[in-house]
């Protein structure tokens, strides 16, 4: 065991910091058998390095599909129609194949939620580690293996020499997700974005793998995407948000300012169900309804069908996200009576 | 008592008593050459009438096991389980199936755990199929069906669709509503929540609550998500490979563990509030043993801290809070102290040494 100081988040996002990823105003649509629907509409967002810019939402509601539009590697089914991603400044965004391939490993990388199916099952993991070296870096097999001991002592496997050639299945699941976490920053990628990477973990192992996530982050300066639907997480790890919902951004900011005084309605409906500090056995207070389907999003704000303040305005006009405090963004017409009221209930219009 | 707590749940007053139950599986052999798996080794557990037990502990400690035998699915290989003074195992035929009937369950997967070429109504009114004599008539059983709808939020015409129509917390309460089709006793609530969305979570925490108040139902609720099972349960039983290492009235195990396994889930879970957060985290190394070759003494002592010769040579002890040098606090609804109690041989002071004490800048 081992006690480890919490980390502190950075009310000061993106200060003084440089911005690895920019997206702004990403469209990306979906082809369905009942037509093309917009799986995610006008999404925007920016990453600074060394810090952790986590993306929350239910399932659904487009967060995945941001950060695999962002890594190109959206399925074939999907695609990007419009908006900008720039990472490091290069616009990514109708990039060509080839060109994607290349800042594939080297400029971000990306670690899935569950480690067995990301892992082939047929290859040791030191050869998979190895593949980026050999790839981009034209490694011999030994020097690759040799790469992937080092990698794999790095992010915390015991006895990385005996390990290297066991397979996937051999290793359990915190260790699975150790070495794709490996294999996501082999090369030194200036953007990691990590989609629910402890979801199918157990709390403590959680724990470890949060801590070798921060301890990475702060040693390569990276910028980390932390896709989540665990507002708990966010609140520890993450130094900014950005709240999702049916396709679009709700809410944008410092976790200090978003969590403390939530302006968009559906941010305040999710911090207010959690179950902390409530009586026991007492009514949570919970958001009436789910989600829309993505063919079903209403004209108008998309939350309208859940929300206790919709009134006309909501029906007609979809709210634009705007500044509610320097840095924190929403997308609600009545932003500044939800972060000024105590409840919900007294910002109704 | 509280008025928004349940009906009085009385731990004394024992619906389930599960003593000393131990469950070995036969599975390929280890590196150490052993091939017995003791999912359950000697757990021992009660859940009093309209109590909600939770059940934590990581994936492979046997929670579900557990609930499996509690469901008459595995057969301990020792120990037993007593239901109202009866054994289960020992009924057959007409007093079996009045015992199935008590006792029904609740999955994780709302969306695998209902028979997608069945209505909801048909999902709902099955267990009848098997019970007949419970709803004689078919008029009986379509009030019945409507009144379980309405019980759980659903609309009678809601009956006639399909699950794919359902959203996943609507099929959360089918799946209620088929529990409670036969009237039970006891529902073991199986990860209940964890394949929710959170806005949707909300909704079906507090619909097991209204029922249980409304029908005095015990639950036996199985989660790895502890800010739930402290909202939820009046108390808990946290398991690590196979044995309960510790019990005691929820609010008691949460704020003042015994245990430093349970120390170490609190420490690890995550916390929306800044202020209840620990100055320090305690963060395990390692992870859970193959319990096919469980650690000599005690179980957890590779992974604990405090962990001595001792913990390797001898089983450890039973210790109270009030071995420990501490105070059980009362438990609200009877006004008496219920037993707080772990097996370790080095059980922790106080929140402090819990890794618990909240953050000084936090606070």
């Amino acid at each position: 065991m081992t006690m480890t100081a919490l980390p502190h988040t950075d009310s000061t996002t993106g200060k003084g910091r440089q911005a690895v990823l920019d997206v702004e105003g990403l469209d990306v649509d979906i082809r369905t058998p009942q037509g093309t629907v917009r799986a995610v509409s006008d999404a925007g967002f920016t990453a600074y390095a060394g810090q952790t810019m986590a993306l929350l939402g239910e399932s659904g509601c487009g967060k995945s599909m941001t950060a695999k539009a962002v890594a190109g590697l959206l399925d074939p089914i999907a695609h990007i129609a419009g908006g900008t991603i720039r990472l490091n400044g290069r616009e990514l965004a109708g990039l060509a194949e080839r060109d994607r391939l290349k800042i594939a490993g080297t400029e971000l990388g990306i670690v899935f939620q569950d480690a067995l199916t990301a892992l082939n099952p047929v290859y040791p993991v030191g050869v998979q580690i190895g593949e980026s070296f050999r790839i981009h870096r034209g490694m011999n097999r030994k020097r690759a293996r040799a790469e992937a001991i080092a990698l794999m002592g790095r992010v915390g496997i015991p006895e990385p020499e005996s390990r290297v050639d066991a397979y996937p299945h051999q290793f359990s699941g915190g260790m699975r997700q150790r070495i794709l976490i490996a294999m996501a920053v082999a090369l030194g990628p200036r953007l990691l974005i990590a989609d629910e990477p402890t979801t199918a973990l157990d709390v403590t192992v959680q724990a470890q793998i949060m801590e070798l996530l921060r301890r990475l982050r702060t040693e390569e300066d990276m910028a980390v995407v932390l896709i989540t639907h665990d507002l708990a997480v966010v609140a520890e790890e993450a130094d900014a948000v950005t709240v999702m919902y049916a396709g679009t951004v709700a809410e944008t900011g410092s976790v200090d300012q978003v969590f403390a005084r939530p302006a968009h309605p559906y941010t305040r409906g999710l911090l207010d169900s959690v179950p902390v500090n409530a009586e026991r056995g007492s009514q949570l207070s919970s958001i009436a309804g789910s989600p829309p389907e993505l063919k079903d999003i209403p004209a108008g704000c998309v939350y309208q069908d859940r929300c206790p303040l919709a009134s006309a305005i909501c029906r007609v006009e979809r709210p634009a996200l705007r500044e509610v405090a320097p840095g924190q963004h929403a997308a609600c017409h009545f932003a500044d009576q939800v972060q000024d009221s105590t409840t919900l209930q007294e910002a109704r219009p | 008592m509280n008025t928004t707590l349940k009906h009085g749940p009385d731990p004394e007053d024992a619906a389930l008593r599960v003593t000393e139950v131990t469950k070995t599986f036969q599975v390929g052999r280890s590196a150490s050459g052993n091939n017995r798996l003791r999912a359950l080794d000697g757990v021992s557990l009660t859940i009093g009438r309209g109590e909600t037990l939770g059940l934590v502990g990581e994936s492979g400690c046997g929670k579900s096991t557990l609930a499996r035998t509690l469901m008459l699915l595995e057969k301990p290989d020792s120990g037993t389980v007593d239901f109202e003074g009866r054994d289960p195992f020992a009924l057959r035929g007409k007093d079996l199936l009045s015992w199935r009937r008590r006792v029904q369950m609740v999955f994780q997967d709302p969306f695998a755990s209902l028979n997608a070429r069945m209505t909801a109504g048909q999902i709902i009114a099955e267990p009848w199929a098997t019970h007949r004599g419970l709803y004689k008539t078919s008029r009986e059983r379509e009030a019945r069906l409507n009144e379980l709808l309405q019980l759980v939020g659903l609309r009678p015409s809601d009956a006639r669709k399909s699950p794919q129509e359902f959203s996943g917390g609507q099929r959360q309460r089918i799946g209620i509503a088929r529990a409670l089709a036969l009237n039970p006793d006891l529902i073991i609530l199986d990860e209940p929540v964890s394949a929710l969305d959170l806005s949707v979570q909300a909704q079906v925490l507090n619909l097991l609550n209204d029922l249980q108040q409304k029908l005095g139902v015990s639950y036996l609720f199985i989660s790895h998500d502890l800010s739930v099972v402290r909202h939820v349960t009046d108390r808990v039983a946290v398991m690590y490979l196979g044995r309960v290492i510790e019990t005691g009235d929820t609010e008691d195990v949460f704020e003042r563990p015994l245990h430093p396994y349970t120390a170490s889930l609190m420490s690890a879970s995550p916390r929306l509030d800044p202020a209840a957060r620990p100055a320090e985290r305690i963060v395990l190394r390692g992870e859970l043993p193959s319990p096919v070759d469980p650690p000599s003494g005690c179980r957890f002592r590779t992974r604990c801290w405090k962990a001595q010769d001792i913990c390797a040579e001898q089983a450890p002890p039973r210790v109270t809070a009030a071995d420990a040098g501490r105070v059980a606090l009362p438990l609200p609804s009877i006004g008496e102290p219920t037993l707080h109690a772990a097996e370790c041989h080095f059980p922790l002071a106080d929140r402090a040494e819990a890794g618990l004490a909240a953050s000084a800048t936090g606070a």
